[in-house]
């Protein structure tokens, strides 16, 4: 041990997408020294596939835009269970976290008039997503990457080095959270390139992993989404909530195979894209469920209209959240309407010119021409579900992210809370920026607060931490790690996937038991040096970690509600709205317990309109004097 | 449908290596990412290589594909015969680490001396007032996904290790262009292209553009306008005593049009 790489920061940031960049300029610019960690390489990181925008209520298109409204759809998206301080939080500060790019060198697409234009997208009452094209993810995380950038150098002209301030450890995989006496302590992690272990002395930690991916067979995520955050938080003594609610994004590729699950953004259906089954029919106006019946349009032809007289007509329904309308295409899969590849059409070669479509989803146009021979300007996409975000994360206080561990705070998708049962597209890349900011300044003042007095990194701990990330090495003749994965994703697939019931979720908490025994006999092949099997038996721990904390969720809410649907209970409960269902280690699984949500504040409560709140709320909890 | 194709694969690390045979299953509609990833699951658990998204997005999983700069994701097999021996190999002109994965850190040193972004001091966050067809030309640039294919052809690199000091690569290059056709940059970094990032190294050969999977017009749209800048600024007397009373953002010359193709 008297080798090991040892590093002292006051912040280590866990993860380089939109949130954990956003939180490290944050804590830098709040004088703290800070340390991000990342599994890939710098610029990498998961955000670059964010494609439609950043919802924010900036008013550049539609003037009536403002953040009550912004908050209005987000807990209407959310089906009332987000956390509405966070959504608040999240609809006020969006702005300004936009504009502020403009000052790091974003280049957003703009109006007519020279401010940052704004797109529809499901849910948003006005065009709201700050975007460009349809490649905004990459925007923002390029330039927060130059933000960072930009950082050091001022730095380097400082102290002559251009990482006093700001250090990155690029292919680094945290492994465990050091804790000591009940707060952060640091983190231990290797070195992909080389499987050597560093070890960062840290009073606190930022989590900023993003999500769960990669624990469901079909699915948007990359190799990175193995729930990393969730579990390390998790085994480290902190809570997770509402884990059962995973985002199955609607318009997934279907077809080659081996593209099935990759993202087809929403942008196609906010720029006038509509979906279609096997018979031509536009099947979404059969889906507008009840509490959406009043902003929504009701025929085809009015739809249409909305698209250039928004004033006068109700939008169409293929921009319903993401829930429903992912919940509508597997029913007419289902029902034998479907595509041949098991999908349905969702076509904007009818709808707009080609050149206007190569111009606003141009990296759509490249995505389906080069991996499966479909030329969108000319023929229809074919679509399905693919397992997108994870709504449920690690629980913190809303106003500076810090979980139930001292020391340890989330933001961005390792997060729960702010989306309720159900995310708003574009609220995720907006979500990174306002919390990122957030959990940074947090750190910054828990570490200040903190003062000398910073929990100490023993021997022992790290110790314990090497024995466990060694641990595949010594397994003589275990099982290949890629078939375990394989199997516990189809496991999840289809067992606590998009539909879900008693029986099906009771199998799957079965399989998961003897998936623990798997995980622990999985062996690796080969040295330490960047072996991609190792690293993926170290993932498997916190993906199991993960899929139990979701399936055992998802069994105890007898209801249906976002991205949670059970057959067995298809009725959204006004009881049920009332609970948060939390989940923490115990030996070696998860048990969970019933948490009750905070009630909204009356200002807030009083922006809806009490016929809508009678959808969502229990009789106790309406405005006093207005129960209906 | 499913076939077996038979691949060459460079393992090795920094010391050495060599290609070797596998023989795998290729299913209709795979790409050369879905093959490498088969090779892992079934025969080579350890066989080192970068990717993320799989989707064209992130620039990790380049390498060279029969010799050519290539992502691996966007790669089909069905641009190769059934019967042909494909081979890949690690981005040449960077460092092996192990077998596919390269040390790409070059890149990240390069970015690290290009002059920031720097708006005027006195604008506020949300008072940013810019024409779409005045920022089109630096969002082609902004396209790039940082695959670092087009500094791995660049034979100023490629075939002369001793120019990486001097020579920052097309990447870097034209992110001092995207910051020079920002409308609302104030630096002039004219100086720092040819004196610290050897735009003097580039003669549009444009290699870079045509491995560019984004499509961006590197060469035309980026290096050229910026040589032509630089030449005003160093050749042209008159230029630049005009240029001390002037913005530098106001003495450029127009990008040429997009080429075809």
């Amino acid at each position: 041990m008297t080798d090991l790489e040892r590093h002292s920061f006051d912040v280590v940031v866990i993860g380089a997408g939109g949130a954990g960049l956003r939180a490290a300029i944050e804590a830098r610019l709040q004088g703290k020294t800070v340390a991000i960690v990342c599994k890939s390489l710098f610029g990498k990181a998961h955000t670059v596939m964010a494609e439609g925008g950043i919802a924010a209520a900036m008013g550049n298109v539609n003037s009536k835009d403002n953040w009550q409204v912004h908050f209005r759809d987000t807990m209407r998206g959310g089906k009332f269970l987000n956390s509405w301080r966070m959504a608040e939080l999240h609809a006020k500060e969006a702005p300004q976290r936009v504009w502020e790019l403009e000052t790091y060198g974003a280049l957003f697409d703009r109006t007519p008039d020279g401010k940052i234009s704004q797109r529809n997208f499901g849910g948003h009452e006005y065009p709201r997503l700050a975007h460009v094209g349809d490649r905004s993810g990459l925007e923002l995380i390029r330039t927060l990457q130059q933000k960072i950038v930009s950082l050091q150098q001022e730095d380097f002209r400082e102290t002559g080095d251009y990482q006093s301030k700001i250090k990155i450890f690029a292919e680094v995989t945290v492994t465990r959270l050091l804790v000591n006496d009940g707060r952060i302590a640091g983190a231990y992690a290797y070195y992909r390139e080389t499987g050597d272990f560093v070890v960062f002395e840290a009073p606190a930690v930022v989590l900023a992993t993003g999500g769960i991916g990669k624990t469901f067979k079909v699915t948007s995520a990359s190799w990175e989404y193995t729930g990393d955050g969730h579990a390390l938080a998790m085994r480290a003594g902190a809570t997770t909530l509402n884990m059962e609610f995973i985002q199955f994004h609607p318009t997934g590729m279907v077809w080659p195979l081996s593209v099935k699950g990759i993202l087809v953004t929403e942008s196609v259906r906010g720029d006038g894209g509509i979906l279609t089954n096997s018979e031509g029919k536009r099947f979404m106006f059969d889906y507008i469920p009840d509490v959406f019946k009043a902003q929504y349009a009701t025929t085809p032809e009015e739809g249409d209209r909305w698209y250039t007289d928004p004033e006068h007509n109700r939008r169409p329904p293929e921009l319903l959240p993401r829930d429903e309308v992912a919940r509508a295409i597997n029913s007419e899969v289902k029902a034998g309407r479907g595509t041949p590849h098991g999908g349905v059409y969702l076509d904007v070669s009818t709808r707009l010119p080609a050149d206007v479509i190569k111009k606003k989803l141009p990296s759509m146009w490249h995505q389906f021409k080069e991996l499966a021979d479909v030329d969108i300007t000319k023929e229809p996409m074919e679509v399905g579900p693919t397992c997108h975000y994870v709504m449920g994360g690690v629980e913190v206080d809303p106003d500076d992210e810090q979980t139930k561990l001292p020391g340890l705070f989330a933001a961005g998708e390792v997060s729960g809370g702010m989306h309720g049962s159900n995310r708003l597209g574009g609220n995720s890349l907006s979500d990174l920026l306002v919390f990122g900011r957030r959990a940074g300044l947090g750190a910054a003042i828990y570490v200040d607060e903190l003062g000398g007095a910073r929990p100490t990194v023993t021997d022992e701990m790290v110790a314990d931490a090497e024995t466990e990330a060694l641990a595949a090495f010594h397994v003589e003749g275990g099982e290949n790690p890629y078939t375990i994965h394989a199997d516990l994703q189809q496991t999840m697939n289809d067992l606590v996937g998009i539909i879900r019931t008693e029986s099906e979720m009771q199998e799957a908490l079965d399989r998961l038991e003897g998936f623990k025994e798997r995980v622990r006999r999985a062996s690796v092949q080969g040295g330490r040096a960047f072996n991609p099997g190792w690293h993926l038996a170290l993932d498997l721990k916190n993906m199991l970690l993960v899929s139990e904390a979701i399936a055992r969720s998802a069994l105890e809410r007898q209801e249906s509600r976002g991205g949670h649907t059970r057959d067995d209970y298809p009725v959204m409960s006004p009881d049920w709205r009332q609970l948060n269902i939390v989940s923490r280690t115990e030996g070696d699984g998860v048990a969970i317990y019933r948490q009750p949500l905070s009630p909204m504040r009356e200002d807030l409560l009083e922006l809806f309109d009490v016929n809508e709140l009678n959808k969502y709320l229990t009789e106790a909890e309406l405005p006093k004097g207005e129960h209906s | 449908m499913t076939y077996k194709a038979k691949f060459r694969v460079w393992r090795g690390d920094d010391e050495s290596g060599d290609l070797q045979n596998y023989e795998v299953d290729v299913n209709e509609g795979e790409v050369v990412l879905d093959i490498v990833h088969r090779l892992q699951a079934t025969q080579a658990p350890d066989l080192a290589v970068r990717w993320n998204c799989k989707a064209g997005k992130c620039g990790s999983c380049s390498a060279e594909v029969n010799g050519k700069p290539r992502l691996m994701c966007m790669t089909r097999m069905n641009t190769f015969t059934e019967d042909e021996v494909i081979t890949i190999t690690p981005m040449r002109t960077f460092p092996v680490i192990r077998d596919l994965v390269t040390d790409v850190s070059y890149n990240y040193t390069k970015a690290r001396m290009v002059p920031a972004f720097a708006p005027p001091a006195d604008l506020e966050p949300g008072d940013y007032r810019m024409a779409q067809v005045d920022v089109e030309r630096s969002q082609e640039f902004r396209k790039c996904i940082e695959c670092f294919m087009c500094n791995n052809v660049c034979h100023a690199v490629r075939d002369h290790e001793e120019n990486k000091t001097t020579f920052s690569g097309p990447r870097f290059l034209m992110r001092i262009a995207e910051l020079d056709m920002h409308p609302l940059d104030t630096v002039d970094r004219r100086k720092v292209a040819v004196d610290d990032h050897g735009l003097g190294y580039c003669n549009i050969t444009k290699c870079c553009t045509e491995v560019c999977p984004e499509h961006i017009h590197i060469t035309d749209n980026a290096l050229i306008p910026l040589k032509e800048r630089v030449a005003d600024k160093r050749y042209d007397p008159i230029f630049s005593i005009a240029s001390l009373f002037s913005r530098s953002k106001d003495t450029r010359t127009p990008a040429p049009e997009t080429p075809k193709g």
